[in-house]
């Protein structure tokens, strides 16, 4: 099995049942996964914003929705996250692909690479930092974090970790 | 034809029409005219309601998303109008209440004043796109789209009013969610 194809059977067991998000490089083959499997499906949304009030009215229609996003659209995403997601208590799985994690990627995601997991700080949504091994006891972990906070989760993916 | 007074016959033409309602003076008037479990009053996150109301009809197919929104509010994330247009929900209904000023700070102008929001609509896929300047052709165009297919979206040209007089929304944010949730059967009532 595929490293997506092994992340995607994770958030299966795990009960998420709505995907959306905006493209990011770092989940192309899993991403591939999502479109071209129709039980799955994958709502592509114009703006990481927008990704959250789409996740947000699937909460409410019943299911249990993921997004997939780069750090910087996390970056556009707080107003939606802070004044949304937070506060009417949406339990919402951020996959978050890490780019500037380790300050060797390019010029523009630098800063917003060095400061990602304290923007998460500063909206107070807790998150987990996977590798390989840890994978399936973070999405666990993130699920059970869900239930138990009502609020959005993220795992910040450095590049690799989930495919 | 004032806000209030369109949002109040919206309303009283709906059944279980699941209702997102764009923040400031729309969320309050609508939910002074008919609080409604149905009824998910945005109290921040502007220009959200439509992607909200996207994600309801997306999972609650055999039941229609009304989006109550605003110039400003559909100006923020316009980008929304062509997902709508490509993803093609026959359970939703999109309706702006346009009153060409951001009238929840002031009466700032926005740009509906010289582009037309229907016509972008139209643009983007929407199947069923009316306007509505007086209280006789809401009426017509409210029954039409509730009874037929859409996407649909209705521009209501409404008067430019700064200050309302509906008070805030009164509830939680967190029990708007819940509320909406029981409306719509996905968690036990009681």
């Amino acid at each position: 099995m595929s490293r997506s194809a092994a992340f995607l059977q994770l958030l299966h067991d795990a009960r998420f049942d709505f995907f959306t998000g905006v493209p990011d490089s770092t989940f192309q083959p899993l991403l591939h996964a999502l479109e071209s499997d129709p039980e799955l499906g994958y709502v592509t949304a114009v703006s990481e914003n927008v990704a959250v009030g789409i996740a947000t009215g699937s909460y409410l229609g019943g299911h249990r929705p993921v997004i997939f996003m780069q750090n910087s659209g996390l970056a556009l995403a707080m107003n939606a996250l802070g004044s949304l997601a937070a506060i009417y208590r949406i339990p919402i799985l951020l996959v978050v692909g890490w780019r500037g994690h380790d300050g060797s990627d390019s010029p523009e995601h630098a800063l917003l690479g060095a400061v990602t997991p304290a923007l998460l700080d500063a909206l107070r949504l807790p998150f987990f930092v996977p590798d390989a091994a840890s994978l399936p006891a973070d999405v666990a972990r993130a699920a059970q974090t869900l239930e138990a906070r009502q609020m959005p989760c993220a795992l910040l993916c450095r590049p690799g970790v989930v495919c | 034809m004032r806000r209030s007074q369109a949002i109040a016959a919206v309303l009283a033409r709906l059944r279980d029409e699941m209702v997102v309602t764009a923040n400031g003076w729309i969320s309050r008037e609508a939910c002074a005219a008919a609080d409604r479990e149905a009824n998910f009053y945005m109290l921040g996150s502007m220009g959200l309601a439509a992607p909200i109301a996207l994600g309801l009809a997306l999972t609650q197919p055999a039941r229609r998303a009304v989006v109550f929104d605003g110039d400003g509010n559909l100006l923020m994330t316009l980008g929304t109008l062509a997902m709508i247009g490509d993803l093609h929900p026959p359970n939703f209904l999109h309706i702006v209440f346009d009153n060409e000023v951001y009238g929840s700070t002031g009466g700032q102008r926005s740009a509906s004043a010289n582009v037309a929001l229907d016509a972008l609509a139209l643009a983007a896929g929407y199947v069923d796109v009316r306007r509505a300047v007086t209280a006789e052709e809401l009426d017509v165009a409210i029954a039409a789209q509730l009874a037929g297919s859409g996407p649909a979206f209705l521009l209501v040209k409404v008067d430019a009013e700064v200050n309302g007089t509906a008070p805030r929304v009164p509830h939680e944010p967190a029990a708007i969610a819940e509320r909406m949730r029981k409306a719509v059967g996905t968690v036990m009532i009681g």
